[in-house]
């Protein structure tokens, strides 16, 4: 498996080449190198992962070279299914995306330098999905990070999206503080940063107590990359970015990093049942919370930023519950329809003139038929409507969830409820974007997108729509169950959550069909019709501004920090601490000039000062016992 | 006896200066490329050190004694190890950068690069000499041009700023040479006679009170360095007065005088009270370390946010030190180059916007990406390596510090990884004000991008940083050795036993070793 590495060094080559040559490369160019790269990357990983299908394979550790000597940090990649599994999404999904980019992207003065950041990212999360260790996660986690900062700041002339990408990136350094202190006690613990060593280890060495501590420091970083709960608010405005970044990094595949590393620590979870169950809940209230978000907005692009969030709610719901299989499944067929959404609401945009309000649109389905047929797809997938894909993964985390019994069926009612709402909403979108009459400003004269972009689009909405059949918990003979046999070797270590019996499944997705429908039922009655319902003042406004989380965290944590940070160099070190030493220096000057009249330079004065000074010394000797 | 490279790389500066004070004032032109010349010639020697020096050796390398004075016991008695090697090459490698970046320099361009020259010599010097009263004279020498450069070629308020920073290390200085001579003459005769010999004093043995007050009076000296809070308010005043040169090497080697300092002798001489105070001095690194981010944020000067970057950036070093730990300590020593590279790349480049718009003020700039777009990519480049980004050099030391203070000091290590989100903050909000959004100065609309000599003081630079964060093993395989030496000291002098990480800890690091 050595040629693993080419699967990273292809896009990282491609990012090189093109910081240095994209512009001279051009357009189309630059972008057909880069598309062409991921895809290869895409054939490598699934050449590699043809023994994990066929059930023959076993995980193998690519050693490369030691990169920190004295913490034990080798550059080792882990081949598993896992790993195997989310690089074929990421190559997979990237690869399209790179492709719709090369028609999304014409025109712009900087095309070259948008694919070498293109690239920069899949080579960035593949490091991270594929490290063999914490250590080496971390690099592909911080990497990520600083893509996400140059694509979301891409259009850097514009003030909005400089600041979100700063905004995204010290949101997320927040959540790597948790991640970088669950390193140190890793570290002090296990004396390794190695999968396998601290997995191996940690039974024995960690109590309880300690396995919590890391978990939940382990949450704090997977919250911040994967936009949960408190630290989700970096995502909507990273929506600033171009679309194409939107559907890649803010939606299919970096977002879902904190999923894929509880996951991957599931060892470490299973010590701590506690922690386990916090990132059961946060995923939960955070999926509940972003859906009524995502019903108030009127931008298309925050509607899909606000259900990724809660979408990644799920996915934490899953992890949490120890149902990885769960989980991950949904994470895939998250990427596949929420690609699509974003990469259908980009043509939408594409076509609208740069339009983003959904309240300008409308009556664009027989104009962008191609757009329009897939989103559809898309739209019944998130909802939940079977035999697409979203249903399934989404039925099999609610389903274990359920079945742990507890809290966690309190969870579940949560996930039903957040089912509703996420049916609602998306009709809301739908029907505001493609039915009705047209609302468009002057001048707009919607078309379909070009080929280069529908055909990406017709691809997810092909993946949409049957990949859910990728894990049917209904054990639909030869085709189910395939995801969880391909990842059964990543995961034989933990303790999974199973799914309920055959009878109390199929209730059980009655029930989240029944949900899916209602929504959507009460979305098309609402929104269906000529007159569009006001939805200004009140609740939607709040709803609008988010419940008006960044403007409380403005005041509470921006301002203060500021008027801290101000207090400490305007008073504190220019006054107290600076002026203590000009103080202090001052003092001298004036102790100096004051003893002056003493260097008269006249011998007789210096001889009483000698006198005076001799006199003082006997007395002090007699004083003191005279020196015996 | 062996070829004396140490003896050549310190003098070879100084003879330098000999020559450019003998190029005739009508030959200005010549001074820059010529003093280029002559600071390629240590650059070489230190590179032959560097690949002279044998691996895996903790002691001393390359050393040469010549006893100058023999009743006092003063010799020319130099050497380098694993602490010394890399600060000694980043030494070599910043001059020849900071003499091409002084193009704007044109008042008295001779007397500039001969304290330039004698700098040099100053710097090698300190980092080389194992007699502790040569150290003092090196590390005293390096006063004289600096206060030179700030004082007559700084900006508008350099005289206070000379003055500020002349004094304040002198008055360190003063304590230190005190301690020195009391070393020599109260502890050296218990080794046979008047000493000033530094590896025959390590034999010295001090009681636990005597140590105590030997390593403050080290440590006063030290710290004024460094500097440690509260000592700093020295560094953002000499560094917006200096001229661009004097901060890259203010930054990138001076300041590293105290974190070397506090290596090399207060671990080694007074292991007693380096346990005894560690938690103290750490703690003090760590108020360093959030204070100087949280002041940095607000500052309305570049320069000045980049000094008090600094200040937080050496707290890193500093814990790293008195964690006492293998990892701790050859983290502090590794972040001493990087922050070399990183903090002189900044002020580089903060000198090249200078240089065309003659401010250093934050609100005078906005939308330079856009006019500049290689100058901002570097920019960018080299602020997330200062801010420890993994794969660029600045994440290697701080996250060995960081992982390294753990386990003997937790507390201190956790708020010290605060530090980390507070960089991204004051770095990311600097750049955003400055590089993005429209250009909103009708000056800054026709600022010309990088030249040629620009690219090349800075691509080394930006070489160094890829290098040493994706491969900084032959760098760390040669620190290692010697911070060995210095632990074993302190653990064989002292009931101090160095925390040992998890229980695996040891296999790997045997692993490691072949």
């Amino acid at each position: 498996m050595g040629y693993l590495w080419l699967v990273i060094a292809l896009p990282l080559a491609g990012a090189v080449t093109l910081l240095l040559f994209g512009k001279r490369i051009g357009e189309p160019g630059a972008g057909t190198l880069a598309s062409s790269l991921v895809g290869a990357a895409f054939l490598i990983a699934l050449v590699g992962s043809y023994d994990f299908i066929t059930g023959s394979g076993h995980a193998e550790v690519v050693s490369g070279f030691a990169w920190i000597p004295g913490l034990g940090i080798e550059l080792a990649l882990l081949w598993d299914p896992l790993s195997s599994m989310m690089t074929l999404v990421v190559t997979g999904v990237g690869a399209l995306i790179h492709v719709y980019a090369i028609g999304y992207m014409h025109g712009d003065p900087r095309y070259g330098r948008f694919f070498t950041y293109l690239n920069l990212f899949i080579a960035s999360m593949l490091i991270l999905v594929l490290g063999e260790s914490f250590g080496v996660l971390f690099i592909g986690w911080e990497l990520v990070g600083l893509s996400s900062y140059l694509l979301i700041s891409f259009w850097f002339e514009k003030p909005s999206a400089a600041a979100a990408g700063k905004k995204a990136f010290v949101v997320n350094r927040i959540g790597d503080f948790g991640f970088l202190i669950a390193l140190m006690v890793i570290f002090a613990e296990v004396g390794s940063l190695s999968y396998g060593t601290v997995f191996e280890e940690a039974a024995e060495v960690m109590t309880t107590g300690t396995a919590t501590l890391v978990t939940l420091l382990l949450l704090v970083g997977a919250a911040g990359k994967s936009a949960q709960l408190p630290l989700y608010v970096w995502l909507p405005d990273a929506m600033e970015g171009p679309t194409p970044v939107s559907a890649l990094i803010h939606a299919a595949t970096m977002v879902t990093a904190g999923v894929y590393m509880v996951a991957r620590t599931g060892a470490l979870f299973e010590l701590a049942p506690f922690s386990a169950g916090t990132v059961a809940t946060v995923g939960a209230v955070t999926a509940l919370y972003a859906a009524t978000i995502a019903i108030g907005q009127r931008d298309i692009k925050r509607v899909l930023a606000y259900s990724t969030i809660s979408q990644l709610g799920y996915m934490f719901m899953g992890v949490g519950a120890a149902a990885y299989v769960a989980g991950m499944f949904h994470l895939v067929t998250h990427a596949f329809f929420k690609a699509l959404l974003f990469l259908g609401a980009g043509s939408v945009i594409h076509a609208m003139s740069g339009e983003q309000d959904m309240w300008k649109m409308g009556g664009l389905r027989r104009l962008m038929p191609t757009t329009f047929a897939t989103m559809v797809i898309a739209w019944l997938a998130i909802s939940g409507i079977p035999p697409l894909s979203g249903f399934f993964s989404k039925d099999e985390i609610l389903a274990v969830t359920f079945d742990k019994g507890g809290w966690f069926v309190v969870l579940w009612v949560v996930g039903i409820a957040t089912a509703a709402l996420t049916a609602f909403y998306m009709t809301r979108l739908m029907l505001l974007t493609f039915w009705g009459e047209p609302r468009w400003d002057e001048g707009v004269a919607p078309h379909e997108s070009p080929r280069v972009m529908t055909a990406p689009l017709i691809a997810l909405g092909a993946l949409a729509a049957v990949g859910g059949f990728l894990n049917t918990p209904f054990r639909l003979g030869r085709l189910g169950a395939g995801l969880e046999h391909f990842l059964e070797p990543a995961f034989e270590a933990v303790e999974q959550a199973h799914l309920p019996a055959a009878g109390t499944q199929w209730l059980l997705a009655l029930v989240s069909v029944a949900a899916a429908v209602a929504g959507i039922w009460y979305g098309w009655r609402r929104y269906v019709e000529r007159e569009l319902p006001a939805e200004e003042g009140g609740v939607w406004d709040s709803l609008l501004a988010g419940y008006r989380v960044d403007d409380l965290y403005g005041r509470a944590l921006v301002l203060p920090g500021k008027k801290l940070s101000e207090a400490a160099a305007f008073t504190a070190d220019m006054k107290v601490v600076d002026g203590a030493v000009n103080g202090v220096g001052a003092l001298v000057t004036r102790l100096a000039a004051w003893l002056r009249p003493i260097q008269n330079g006249l011998a007789r004065s210096y001889g009483v000062g000698i006198l005076a000074g001799a006199v003082a010394l006997v007395v002090w000797l007699l004083a003191s016992g005279g020196g015996s | 006896m062996e070829f004396p490279a140490l003896a050549l790389l310190v003098l070879l500066p100084a003879g330098g200066a000999g020559i450019v004070a003998l190029i005739p004032e009508r030959r200005r032109d010549l001074i820059l490329p010529v003093t280029v010349g002559l600071t390629m010639l240590p650059l070489a020697v230190a590179l032959w050190i560097l690949w002279e020096f044998e691996v895996g050796n903790g002691a001393f390398q390359l050393t040469e004694r010549v006893l100058w004075f023999e009743p006092l016991g003063i010799s020319w008695n130099v050497g380098v190890d694993g602490i010394s090697l890399l600060l000694v090459v980043l030494t070599a490698v910043l001059f020849p950068i900071s003499i091409l970046a002084s193009t704007s320099i044109t008042k008295n361009v001779k007397m500039y690069m001969v304290s330039m020259l004698i700098l040099e010599t100053g710097l090698l010097g300190v980092f080389v000499a194992l007699d502790l009263l040569l150290f003092f004279v090196f590390f005293e020498v390096t006063l004289i041009p600096m206060y030179l450069l700030i004082g007559i070629w700084g900006s508008e308020n350099r005289v206070y700023a000379a003055v500020k920073f002349v004094l304040y290390t002198a008055l360190g200085s003063a304590l230190m040479l005190a301690a020195i001579i009391w070393l020599a003459v109260v502890a050296g005769p218990q080794l046979g006679g008047t000493t000033f010999d530094f590896t025959r004093l390590l034999d010295a043995e001090l009681s636990s009170g005597a140590q105590l007050w030997l390593f403050l009076a080290f440590g006063a000296a030290f710290a004024i360095k460094v500097p440690l809070f509260p000592f700093h308010t020295w560094l953002p005043d000499a560094h917006t007065e200096a001229p661009t040169a004097g901060s890259v090497l203010l930054a990138g080697v001076l300041l590293k005088l105290g974190t070397y300092g506090f290596v090399r002798f207060n671990l080694t001489l007074f292991p007693d009270a380096s346990v005894r105070l560690a938690p103290w001095i750490a703690a003090i690194a760590v108020v360093g370390i959030v204070y100087g981010a949280v002041v940095a944020i607000v500052q309305p000067d570049v320069k000045r946010l980049v000094a008090y970057s600094s200040v937080s950036h050496l707290g890193f070093i500093v814990l790293g030190t008195f964690a006492l730990t293998t990892q701790g300590i050859q983290g502090g020593v590794i972040q001493m180059v990087n922050h070399g590279l990183t903090t002189g790349g900044l002020f580089l480049l903060v000198g090249m916007i200078y240089d065309r718009r003659h401010t250093r003020e934050i609100a005078d700039y906005g939308g330079l990406a856009r006019v500049m777009p290689l100058y901002a990519g570097f920019f960018l480049f080299t602020a997330f390596a200062s801010a420890g980004l993994p794969g660029l050099n600045g994440f290697i030391g701080e996250f060995k510090v960081l992982l390294g203070s753990y386990l003997s000091l937790p507390v201190h290590a956790v708020v010290a990884a605060f530090g980390v989100v507070l960089a991204a903050v004051y770095l990311l909000w600097a750049y955003e004000r400055v590089f993005t959004g429209p250009v909103t100065k009708e000056e800054n609309e026709k600022l010309v991008d990088l030249n040629a000599r620009e690219i090349s003081i800075l691509v080394p630079i930006a070489a160094l940083i890829v290098f040493l964060g994706v491969y900084p093993r032959p760098a760390l395989d040669r620190i290692e050795p010697s911070v060995d030496v210095i632990l074993e000291r302190i653990e064989a002098q002292t009931d101090y036993d160095v925390p040992r990480f998890g229980t695996t800890a040891e296999i790997d690091l045997a692993a490691e070793g072949d």
